[in-house]
């Protein structure tokens, strides 16, 4: 199952069997509004505070997932779910609703494929038969934790991204019907300094570049193998970093197969300055969007970069730089 | 009209200068704040705010810089009435009727008014 250094081939091709997606209001009014499977028109979602209004997004994705796959609760083995909140509480206190079994993982936006690629190395190994993948953010339980409430009325530099609300959960299986996921290639961190929390795409730029370099030597491939790379929530920034850097490194990846899950998720017109990140931005993104492109034969075999900045609100206090990671996934069409 | 001018170059240099801590210097909305205040302090205790204020009128006494001329002249004055204690008691002076209501008004918008997001 290892591939090379730091890979694993998955070759009992685990099955993305269902994916369950759910958004706020400004995803809603957003550009992939119809590849979400819920979408609420208000951002507290009923709940008393921002954070129970995530933890509720993601349960909804969870369920959804679960729902569309026509089981129940109880059939799923494992639940591997990770969002931006200190000490991971949406997703803890989402497994606390759900009662299935539980890790949680941290990898700020990079867990979406952290957990896709975790749980289809169980199901490679014949750990589980049914494993959840699951992550989520909030835009305004983000804001306060990382950077400052939106009452303040702090002003946003035009590096700034726009932190989405939302979840998106994918329910792995060892056999079924639906995408396959065939590899993953673990990222290491890099940091190169860079510690303005406005700035996360260039923070997490040169990871994604590492990531996808180690997964073309793993593998031995190179971007003509895929009909689309997409980082995770670089934004237009990191998007821009991140096509410099592979050229400089002599990989070449086309324009046209060269995206950012930041970049598609939301319309020109809105206020999103460098684009859309956190945890719900690849996740949803990714289990909507693609996974559909992907079901309607669009795209056959894609390869997503996940990007995380895996700084705390209290390292950058103290001035400490962001550590950047990214994880890749490959998903194809099945019978492809 | 020259005296709305003034007041308008006057506060909008204030203004720029903020602007510019935070663009330039990257320093946080809060940082920048503080810097506004101690300068207003500063330039108080030296004597120079005050003939700021008479020249520019509201450009100079509604930026953040004047709360901290307010805080040295409050000082100051109860210091020379009562002695160095004054320093202690006469800070919030001036400026007690702005915290007090900050917090009121705060604490009113608060019972009423649900952040937007």
């Amino acid at each position: 199952m290892l591939q090379g250094h730091q890979s694993w081939v998955f070759d009992k091709h685990p099955v993305i069997i269902s994916t369950g997606v759910a958004g706020g209001p400004f995803e809603a009014a957003g550009a992939l509004a119809d590849d979400f499977d819920i979408l609420h028109d208000d951002t507290w979602l009923g709940q008393e505070s921002f954070e129970k209004a995530e933890k509720k997004l993601l349960e909804e994705a969870c369920e959804k997932a679960i729902d569309k796959a026509g089981m129940k609760k109880e059939d799923v083995h494992f639940f591997l779910s990770g969002d931006l909140m200190n000490q991971i509480i949406s997703s803890s206190f989402a497994a606390r609703t759900l009662g299935i079994p539980y890790l949680g993982l941290f990898g700020a936006c990079s867990t979406s494929m952290a957990g896709l690629a975790v749980a289809s190395f169980i199901i490679n190994a014949g750990g589980a038969s049914h494993v959840l993948a699951a992550a989520s953010s909030h835009n305004s339980s983000v804001n306060k934790q990382y950077r400052y409430p939106t009452e303040y009325g702090a002003q946003n530099p035009p590096t700034a991204q726009w932190t989405v609300t939302g979840a998106g959960a994918a329910l792995v299986a060892a056999a079924g019907e639906g995408p396959r996921v065939t590899g993953a290639t673990i990222g290491r961190i890099v940091d190169l300094g860079i510690s303005d929390p406005f700035n996360m795409g260039a923070a997490m730029a040169p990871a994604a570049v590492d990531t996808i370099e180690a997964h073309f030597r793993d593998f031995n491939v190179d971007a003509s193998h895929y009909d689309l790379i997409a980082t995770g929530d670089l934004g237009r920034v990191g998007h821009n970093i991140a096509g410099d850097l592979l050229i400089k490194h002599g990989v070449d990846i086309p324009e046209d197969k060269f995206t950012d899950c930041g970049l598609l998720i939301y319309k020109d017109n809105q206020p999103v300055i460098a684009g859309g990140s956190g945890c719900a931005c690849s996740a949803t993104v990714t289990y909507g969007h693609l996974l559909n492109r992907m079901r309607r034969g669009e795209i056959k075999r894609i390869l997503v970069v996940a990007t995380g900045a895996l700084l705390s609100p209290l390292s950058y206090q103290q001035k400490e730089s962001i550590p950047g990671i990214a994880h890749a996934v490959v998903m194809e069409r099945e019978g492809d | 009209m020259e005296k709305y001018l003034i007041a308008f170059v006057i506060g909008g240099t204030i203004c720029v200068i903020g602007q510019i801590m935070l663009d330039v210097f990257r320093l946080t909305p809060a940082h920048m704040t503080v810097t506004l205040v101690v300068t207003g302090a500063i330039l108080g205790g030296l004597g120079l705010y005050e003939p700021l204020v008479k020249f520019a009128g509201a450009g100079a006494s509604v930026p953040i810089s004047s709360f901290g001329n307010s805080l040295v002249k409050g000082a100051l004055s109860e210091a020379k009435s009562t002695g160095l204690v004054g320093v202690l008691t006469g800070i919030f002076e001036v400026t007690s009727a702005g915290i007090s209501s900050a917090i009121i008004f705060g604490f009113l918008a608060s019972l009423f008014f649900k952040p937007k997001g």
